[in-house]
C-alpha cells in the first residue's frame, strides 16, 4: 500500500505573476480524489484566495521549502525559476508551464535532480485532452482581456449611444486571428456593443465568426491555411502581401485591432507594420497579443503600452494574470483533469504510453525525452466549441466537442412537394387501373360509388396537407368525430322489430354517438386553450 | 322535392361542412370554427338521417325509443370523456375513439348482412358478390383497426409494455392471416342467404387477431405513426360501411378521414426518415438491438452534470432559451411548470422559444396540445424546420424529457439506427441542458452523442422536481 500523494502547490515567484495553479474548488476535488495537498502560505492571495479558504478545503499549509522539497508532485503555473529547480528532491514530477525554447538549461536542471516534469504548453490538441488545455483556458481568458484593455484606451464608447445631445457610432473592432483566443475577443467586443470584423486565414472559421454576430473579411488570393492542431500555418509571400493590403484598407475604418496570430515555434509574423497603424486614426488602439512572441505589430512593445503617432499600442504579456481569480480557477481545474487522467491520488502513475501525457513528458526520472513525433494533425475540436464554453470544474473525461460542420445526410425535407406529385401520380394511375378493371365487371352502382370516394379522396389530401403541425392532434380529434357518420349506417340498420339488424345497428349508433360527442367536444377543448401572446 | 331528394342534398352540405371543418383545421385562426362546421355537418346529417329513418314510417315508437337511447347514451359516454380526459391522456383518448369506429363498422357489416330482406340477397349475380365481398371487407377493416387500436390505447395506458412483441415468424403470420381472409371471401359468397355467417365471424375474428399482432409488434416510439395509422383506417372502416349500405356520405366522409390519417402517418414517417412499411413491419429498433441490450444504454463516456444553481445561473445570464419537450415532459406532468419557468425568464428580458419535433410525444402534435393547455402562446412554440436556423444564436437549450429527437448521431454517423432522421440540431447552441431522468437510452435504444459533448450539461431527476427548482431558483435572483 503506497502513502498518500503529496500534491505541493507553490506560490508563484516570477514577478507580477497574480495565478496559483490550484483554488479551493480544485483542492476539494484533489482531495476527493485521494491525493494530500500542501500550499503554501499566500500562494492564493494575489487570486483573492486566502490561505483559510484552502485549508477549509482539505489542504495543509505550510512554508515553500516543504512545498518544493517534500512533495511528489508540485504545480505550478509559470516555468520555475532555476533556484526553485534546485529545491526540488528526487522523483519529483513537476507540473507546469515550461516553455524550455525559452530557457533550454530547464530540462537539464531537472534532469539533474532527478526529477520528471510535465510542460502544460504541450498537451496535445486532442478532444480528449481538451480539458487539460491551459493554453486554450488562458487565450480565451486573454482574448476576454485583450477586448477590456482597448476599452480603457480608447476614448469612446464601444456601443452605439442614441442622446439628445447627439449620437455616438459604434466602436469599429477588427480581430485578426480567429482561434480561441481570437474567437473570445469577437465575443466580448460583441457583447460591448461594437462593430466587429475578423480575419482568419482558415476558411473554416468563417462560420465561427460569424455565428458570434461579427463579419468574416477574407482576401482573394485562395490558399488554406490549415497547419493542424488548431493553428494557421505560415502562408506564401504573396497571401501575406494580399493580407497587409486588406489591413491597411481596413486600417483607416476601423478604432480597435486586435492582433493574435501565432505560428506554433516561430516568431509571430508581423501583419500590422508601420503603413497600417500610420493609417489608422488618432486615438485608435492596438493590442497585440502575440507580443510575447515578437508581437504582430511592428510598433508593439513586449509587456509595455506605447503610443505610436497617436495609435495606443498595448503589448501586454500578462493579459490572463489580470484577472488572475478566474484565471486561476481555469487553470486549477486544467491541472485536476490532468492529474485525474494520470489515475487520480490512488492509482497515479505516469504512462509513457499515454497519448496525452507522453507528449508533454520533457523530462522523466532524470532523463530528458526527445520530442515524440506530432500526430498527423489530428485537427482540434473546433477551438469556437472551446471559446464560448471552457469545461467547468465538474467535466470528467472523454467529452466530445459539437459537430460544428453543417451535416446534412441523405434524407428528404418533410412534405416535399416532389415526392408528393409522385406519390399522388403513382397511386392515381394504379387506383384507374384497377377501375377499369372493375368497370369491366362490375355494377354500375359500385362505378358511381368509387367515383366519390376516390374523388374524396383527392379533396381530403388536398385539404390535409395544409394543416399546420400544431394543429395535429385537435385534427386527429376532429376526424375522429367527423369519422363518428358511421352512426347513420348504425341508424339505417334499426328496423321495424327488435331482431339482431335492429341490436347491432343501435349498438353501432351507441359507439359511433360516443366518437361525435367524445371528438368534437375534447377538440373544442383543445382549441381554447391555444393562445396567441400578446407581445 | 322527394323524400330521396331532400336526403341527398342534406348529405352534400354536411359533405361540404366536414371537408371545410378539415380546412378550418390548417391556421389557428380558423380552427375553432372548423370544429364547429363539422359540429353543425354531423347534426344535419344524423338530424336528416332521422327523419327519413322515421319516414319510412314502418317502425313503431319502441324502435324510435332504442334509436334515441343510443343515441343519448353514447353522446352522454362522450361528452363525459372529453370533458374528464387530460391533456396527457389524449394519446390514449384519440386511441379508444378510433377503436369505437372499428367496433361500429363491425357491427354495420354485421347488421347489413343479417337484416331481414337485405336488398343485395334478391340480386343476381356481380351484384351480390360485389355486396358480400364490401361487407367482408368492411367487416375486415373495422374488425383490425377495432383490436389494433384497443391495443394502441393499451400500449399508450402502460398496461401493455411498450416493448415491440416480435414474433419469429411475424411476416408469415400476418400474411397467412390475410391470404385466409380473402379466401374466406369465397365461400361467403357461394353461401345463399344468412348462412354465410360463420365466414362472417371467422373473417371478423381472423381481421382482430391481425389487428392485435400488427400493433403489438410496433415499439412505442412509434406510437404517433400507429396513430395516425389507425386513424386512417377508422376513415377506410366508414367508407366501406358506405360501400356496404350504397351511403355516399360515409364514402365521403370515411375518404377524407382515411387521407387525414394517411397523410399524417407520411408526415410522421418522413420526420422519422423511414418509410411506412419500415414502421409497421420493421419492429424497429429491437430486431437489432434487443439481442446486444437496447434498453441498457452503453456508455460511451464520461457526462457532465450540473446541479440545479448551476442551471439557473446559466438560464440567468442567457439572452435566448429554447425549450424542446419530448415524451418525458409529458410523462412527469411538467408542462405546467416549464411555462412558469418561461414567464420567469421572459420577465428578466430572455427570450424563451420552444422547438417542436414532429415526432416528439405519442401523438402527432401532442406536445403543442400540451403546452397550450399550460398556457404558453402557440406564436412561441415552432417547428422543427423554423427553428432549426437559430440554435446557433441561441445561449442556453432545455431538452426536457426528449432523446432520439436531438440525437447528432442521426445526421452524422452512417452506422446509427436512426441515420437520416432529420432533428432539431440543439448542439449547436452555446449551451444544452439536458434533463433525464437517468443515463438509459431513448425509445429507439440508440446511444444519443449529445450527452457526452463539451457544451452539454446533464441534470439528472424528474423533470418536474427539476424544473419547479428551477423556477424559484430564478425567481429568488431576480
Amino acid at each position: 500500500m503506497p502513502e498518500t500523494v503529496r500534491i505541493g502547490i507553490p506560490k508563484e515567484s516570477a514577478a507580477g505573476e497574480r495565478r496559483v495553479a490550484a483554488t479551493p474548488d480544485s483542492v476539494t476535488k484533489l482531495v476527493a480524489a485521494g491525493f494530500s495537498v500542501t500550499v503554501e502560505r499566500g500562494a492564493g492571495e494575489a487570486s483573492s484566495l486566502g490561505d483559510a479558504a484552502y485549508e477549509a478545503a482539505g489542504a495543509t499549509l505550510g512554508a515553500a521549502e516543504v512545498v518544493w522539497s517534500s512533495s511528489d508532485i508540485v504545480a505550478k503555473v509559470r516555468p520555475p525559476s532555476h533556484a526553485e529547480v534546485a529545491k526540488l528532491s528526487e522523483g519529483t514530477l513537476l507540473v507546469s508551464l515550461l516553455q524550455p525554447e525559452r530557457d533550454a538549461e530547464l530540462p537539464e536542471l531537472l534532469a539533474k535532480r532527478k526529477a520528471s516534469s510535465i510542460a502544460l504548453e504541450r498537451i496535445p490538441r486532442i478532444s480528449r485532452a481538451q480539458k487539460m488545455d491551459v493554453l486554450s483556458s488562458m487565450a480565451n481568458l486573454a482574448g476576454y482581456r485583450a477586448v477590456i484593455e482597448a476599452a480603457q484606451y480608447f476614448q469612446r464608447t464601444f456601443s452605439a449611444q442614441v442622446t439628445a445631445a447627439g449620437t455616438i457610432p459604434p466602436a469599429r473592432v477588427l480581430v485578426i486571428g480567429a482561434g480561441v483566443a481570437g474567437l473570445a475577443a469577437v465575443a466580448a467586443a460583441r457583447a460591448l456593443g461594437a462593430e466587429v470584423r475578423a480575419f482568419d486565414t482558415r476558411p473554416a472559421t468563417k462560420e465561427q465568426i460569424e455565428s458570434l454576430g461579427a463579419t468574416h473579411l477574407t482576401v482573394t488570393v485562395e490558399e488554406d491555411a490549415d497547419g493542424g492542431g488548431g493553428y494557421a500555418k505560415e502562408m506564401s509571400d504573396a497571401f501575406l502581401a494580399s493580407e497587409i493590403a486588406l489591413f491597411t484598407s481596413q486600417a483607416a475604418e476601423v478604432d480597435v485591432i486586435i492582433t493574435t496570430a501565432l505560428i506554433p515555434g516561430k516568431p509571430a509574423p508581423v501583419l500590422v507594420p508601420e503603413a497600417v497603424v500610420s493609417a489608422m486614426k488618432a486615438g485608435s488602439v492596438i493590442v497585440d497579443l502575440a507580443a510575447e512572441q515578437g508581437g504582430n505589430c511592428s510598433a508593439c512593445k513586449p509587456g509595455e503600452v506605447v503610443v505610436h503617432n497617436g495609435v495606443t499600442v498595448i503589448g501586454y504579456t500578462d493579459l490572463p494574470s489580470r484577472m488572475a481569480s478566474s484565471a486561476s480557477r481555469l487553470f486549477a481545474t486544467n491541472v485536476v483533469h490532468l492529474l485525474m487522467e494520470m489515475g487520480g491520488g490512488t492509482k497515479f502513475r505516469i504512462d509513457l504510453e499515454s497519448d496525452v501525457v507522453r507528449p508533454a513528458l520533457v523530462v522523466h526520472k532524470g532523463d530528458v525525452l526527445p520530442r515524440p513525433p506530432p500526430k498527423a494533425a489530428a485537427s482540434p475540436a473546433t477551438p469556437a466549441a472551446k471559446v464560448d464554453l471552457p469545461p467547468p470544474p465538474s467535466s470528467k473525461s472523454s467529452l466530445r466537442p459539437p459537430p460544428a460542420e453543417d451535416l446534412k445526410p441523405l434524407q428528404q425535407n418533410i412534405r416535399s412537394p416532389t415526392r408528393r406529385a409522385w406519390g399522388t401520380t403513382v397511386g392515381g394511375l394504379i387506383v384507374i387501373l384497377v377501375l377499369f378493371v372493375a368497370g369491366r365487371f362490375a355494377p354500375p352502382d359500385f362505378l358511381q360509388h368509387s367515383t366519390v370516394f376516390i374523388l374524396a379522396c383527392f379533396v381530403g389530401w388536398q385539404v390535409i396537407w395544409s394543416v399546420q403541425p400544431a394543429l395535429h392532434t385537435p385534427l386527429m380529434s376532429v376526424t375522429n368525430a367527423v369519422s363518428g357518420i358511421i352512426i347513420i349506417g348504425g341508424m339505417l340498420q334499426i328496423g321495424a322489430g327488435l331482431d339482431a339488424a335492429s341490436v347491432l345497428g343501435a349498438a353501432a349508433a351507441l359507439f359511433a354517438a360516443i366518437n361525435i360527442a367524445g371528438g368534437f367536444l375534447v377538440t373544442e377543448r383543445m382549441l381554447r386553450m391555444f393562445q396567441r401572446g400578446r407581445e | 322535392m322527394n323524400q330521396g331528394g331532400i336526403t341527398t342534398v342534406a348529405y352534400l352540405v354536411a359533405g361540404v361542412l366536414f371537408i371545410r371543418s378539415l380546412g378550418g383545421l390548417s391556421k389557428q385562426e380558423t380552427a375553432r370554427r372548423g370544429n364547429g362546421l363539422g359540429a353543425v355537418g354531423m347534426a344535419v346529417a344524423v338530424a336528416i338521417t332521422a327523419v327519413a329513418w322515421a319516414s319510412r314510417g314502418t317502425e313503431g315508437w319502441s324502435m324510435a325509443i332504442l334509436l334515441i337511447a343510443a343515441l343519448t347514451i353514447g353522446g352522454f359516454i362522450g361528452g363525459w370523456l372529453a370533458r374528464r380526459v387530460e391533456m396527457t391522456g389524449m394519446p390514449e383518448l384519440v386511441a379508444i375513439l378510433h377503436s369505437f369506429v372499428g367496433l361500429a363498422a363491425v357491427l354495420v357489416g354485421f347488421a347489413s348482412y343479417m337484416a331481414p330482406g337485405a336488398a343485395a340477397f334478391d340480386q343476381p349475380g356481380a351484384e351480390r358478390t360485389v355486396h358480400l365481398v364490401e361487407v367482408g371487407v368492411g367487416i375486415a377493416v373495422g374488425a383490425l383497426t377495432f383490436t389494433g387500436s384497443i391495443i394502441a390505447w393499451a400500449k399508450l395506458r402502460g398496461t401493455i409494455s411498450g416493448k415491440p412483441l416480435l414474433l419469429s415468424s411475424r411476416h408469415g403470420l400476418n400474411a397467412s392471416a390475410a391470404i385466409a381472409i380473402v379466401a374466406l371471401c369465397v365461400p361467403l359468397v357461394l353461401a345463399h342467404g344468412t348462412s354465410g355467417l360463420p365466414y362472417l365471424v371467422t373473417i371478423a375474428i381472423l381481421a382482430g387477431l391481425l389487428g392485435i399482432h400488427l400493433v403489438m409488434a410496433i415499439g412505442g416510439a412509434d406510437m404517433p405513426v400507429v396513430v395516425s395509422l389507425l386513424n386512417s383506417y377508422s376513415g377506410w372502416a366508414a367508407a366501406a360501411a358506405g360501400f356496404v349500405l350504397a351511403n355516399d356520405l360515409l364514402i365521403v366522409t370515411g375518404a377524407l378521414v382515411g387521407s387525414s390519417g394517411a397523410i399524417l402517418s407520411i408526415i410522421m414517417c418522413r420526420a422519422m426518415n423511414r418509410s411506412i412499411l419500415n414502421v409497421i413491419f420493421g419492429g424497429f429498433g429491437t430486431a437489432d438491438h434487443t439481442t446486444t441490450g437496447a434498453f441498457a444504454a452503453v456508455p460511451v463516456g464520461d457526462v457532465q452534470e450540473l446541479k440545479l444553481d448551476g442551471v439557473a445561473a446559466l438560464l440567468r445570464d442567457a439572452k435566448r432559451v429554447i425549450v424542446v419537450p419530448g415524451y418525458g415532459m409529458a410523462v412527469a406532468r411538467a408542462q405546467s411548470s416549464v411555462f412558469e419557468l418561461t414567464r420567469a425568464l421572459r420577465k428578466g428580458g430572455c427570450e424563451v422559444l420552444f422547438a417542436i419535433h414532429p415526432v416528439a410525444g405519442r401523438l402527432p402534435g401532442h406536445m403543442n396540445v400540451l403546452l397550450a393547455e399550460a398556457g404558453v402562446p402557440y406564436n412561441l412554440v415552432l417547428e422543427m424546420d423554423e427553428i432549426n436556423r437559430d440554435f446557433p444564436r441561441t445561449d442556453a437549450v432545455l431538452v426536457i424529457g426528449a432523446n432520439d429527437i436531438v440525437n447528432p448521431g442521426a445526421l452524422e454517423d452512417p452506422k446509427s439506427a436512426i441515420y437520416g432522421m432529420p432533428v432539431l440540431e440543439v448542439w449547436k447552441a452555446k449551451t444544452v441542458v439536458v434533463l433525464k431522468r437517468g443515463m438509459a437510452a431513448g425509445y429507439a435504444g440508440v446511444e444519443n452523442p449529445l450527452f457526452y459533448l463539451t457544451n452539454t450539461r446533464m441534470l439528472f431527476g424528474d423533470a418536474k422536481k427539476s424544473i419547479d427548482g428551477l423556477v424559484a431558483a430564478v425567481k429568488a435572483s431576480s
